[in-house]
């Protein structure tokens, strides 16, 4: 620790005499990356220091970088069959969520919608949600295999039926909340149906959209691991299914690791296309 | 009235609520000239801005009928832009293209592309906004957007000007300030203008005739004024002018005097009598409620 921080207060004066654009960069590393920085060295050595006594359960850090090392140098090797790289095993869920989420947009965007617009259709349509959203996304698998007869559409079903909900909801809040100034305006032109759906329906909206968008992926995520290691085949899911089953520990928490990282990246970028779509949507 | 440009007829505004009717406006007969600027005053509740919303088609009244150069009027539409008074300008949207909505939207047939481009910038800068058409309304002052609404409603050359207390959420310089930008736009243009509002001035400054509301429920026109001051008008010099002092009083010996809102005045004095009057009557509705 203290040679860090001697290390870290060298180079902060060094920067100073270099450029102040490098010394705000400097403060930004030592604010932001830092802080994770030591608290992630500090969890690895509580782990190494808890899983290294000849008892220990679980593997040591240093033995899951050990055992897992091919895996991770290698993530793009195919074996044929289910033995390919972990590359592969996380775009092939990735692949899933995308169709299934993808789907959930389109149609839970269409619902939100109708639903915002129509007090009918809400009276109508809002236990029915309620209800089946409080389903767990892994209580659909069965009845969608029934369904569908075959894996791969089921578990794009389960996605679908997991990320729909929030989407729904937020945008018929979002359609809800339009202030009524706007609708005025739209009325005072005479926009047509099509215009005020896209000039001030779903930009007036979009925050809420988004927000849903963001529930949505995040839930998706969480759903498909659970519904590959039903469904088998190739996918991060059935990956750690399989890694149990040969009691190869290390494997799972490579895994786990690379799922956690992924869901984060997707919540992100969901959030950076949002940030960027409802620029200036805010009421001003 | 020598030539009818708008007329309101006889309009009856009652909401429904609950299954309680409550009577608005009862009986509003009104007619404007071609370039006329009238402005509509009352105290708050009165609904005069249920009025402006009927003139707009934006409410549809219970009775009576606004007609408005030989046509009824039953919906919105863009011979009637308004002005809200909140600015209402899409957030997402930049000034220029708060005003190119309305554009191309209402002139799409009769301008080319350059023509409606030309147009847009022109309004823009007729309300001294030239300056600013890539920023977005977070970007620009509260008198700035009230500008762009102005822009935005005067590029649909509307056949009537519809403004709903356009200042109304301005601190008085700039307020002061826009007064006098849309008094020189109406000399220009010549529109006709229909302005609510609550400020004795501003209407004293720019309109031609005062229509002030009774109180509510079931408000009606209570007294016409007509004000025969020259214009250009002149703030400061009309500060010491008698005429404009004289229209002053009898719009604000109307409002304080004939139609003085009971509630909130008994509220703000606060003296002995009106207090212990309000306390028995507030005791007396409590045990009417108990019972």
């Amino acid at each position: 620790m203290s040679s860090m921080q001697r290390s870290n207060a060298l180079a902060k004066t060094a920067s100073f005499r270099w450029a102040p654009d490098f010394a705000a960069m400097q403060q930004v590393l030592v604010q932001r990356v830092l802080p994770p920085v030591v608290i992630i060295a500090l969890l690895g050595i509580l782990w190494e220091l808890l899983c290294s006594s000849p008892g220990a359960v679980l593997p040591p850090p240093s033995q899951v970088l050990r055992d897992t090392w091919e895996l991770i140098v290698n993530p793009f090797y195919n074996h044929g069959g289910n033995d390919v790289g972990m590359a592969w095993q996380i775009l092939a869920s990735l692949e899933r969520v995308a169709y299934g989420y993808s789907l959930a947009v389109v149609a839970g965007i269409a619902l939100g919608v109708l639903v915002g617009q129509s007090t009918w259709a809400m009276r109508g349509l809002d236990p029915v949600f309620q209800v089946l959203r409080t389903v767990p996304p892994l209580a659909w698998l069965p009845i969608s295999l029934a369904g569908f007869q075959d894996s791969t559409p089921s578990a794009i079903f389960v996605i679908f039926i997991t990320a729909i909900w929030p989407i729904i909801i937020n945008t018929s809040v979002g359609i809800r909340n339009i202030p009524e100034d706007y609708r005025n305006v739209a009325r005072v032109l005479r926009l047509n149906g099509m215009e005020y759906f896209t000039r001030i329906m779903l930009p007036a909206a979009a925050p809420y959209i988004f927000s849903g968008l963001r529930i949505g992926v995040g839930l998706s995520w969480l759903a498909i691991v659970a519904a590959e290691m039903l469904i088998g085949g190739v996918g991060i899911g059935f990956f750690i299914w399989d890694a149990w089953n040969a009691s190869m520990i290390s494997d799972i928490i490579l895994a786990l690791v690379y799922v956690g990282i992924v869901g984060f990246v997707l919540d992100r970028l969901v959030a950076f296309i949002g940030s960027r779509v409802t620029r200036g949507t805010a009421q001003g | 009235m020598s030539n009818r440009y708008l007329s309101i007829e006889n309009v009856d505004m009652t909401f429904t609520a609950k299954g309680v009717e409550s009577q608005v406006l009862k009986g509003i007969d009104l007619t404007v000239d071609r370039g006329e600027y009238i402005s509509i005053i009352g105290h708050s509740g009165c609904g005069k801005s249920t009025l402006l919303n009927i003139v707009a088609g934006l409410t549809e009244s219970t009775s009576g009928a606004v007609i408005l150069d030989g046509k009824e009027v039953n919906s919105p539409g863009p011979d009637r832009s308004v002005v809200f008074q909140n600015h209402s300008l899409l957030p997402w949207l930049t000034v220029y293209e708060n005003v190119a909505l309305a554009v191309n939207k209402t002139c799409a047939r009769t301008k080319s592309k350059a023509e409606r481009h030309a147009w847009i910038v022109k309004n823009l800068e007729m309300v001294g906004m030239g300056h600013a058409l890539d920023k977005r309304p977070a970007e620009i002052s509260g008198g700035m957007k009230q500008r762009v609404g102005i822009a935005r409603a005067l590029a649909m050359e509307p056949k009537v000007l519809l403004l709903d207390e356009p200042f109304g959420a301005l601190d008085a310089l700039t307020r002061a300030h826009l007064q006098e930008e849309v008094m020189r736009i109406q000399d220009e243009l010549g529109n006709t203008v229909i302005m609510i509002t609550h400020d004795v001035d501003e209407a004293v400054l720019l309109s031609d005739r005062i229509v002030m509301l009774t109180n509510g429920p079931s408000a009606r026109i209570g007294e016409i004024l007509d004000i025969e001051l020259p214009r250009p008008r002149d703030r400061i010099a009309l500060a010491d002018d008698p005429r404009y002092n004289h229209y002053r009083q009898e719009v604000l010996r109307f409002l304080y005097e004939k139609q003085r809102k009971v509630e909130s005045l008994a509220q703000r004095r606060g003296a002995g009598n009106e207090k212990q009057k309000d306390e028995k009557e507030k005791a007396k509705e409590k045990r009417m409620a108990k019972a």
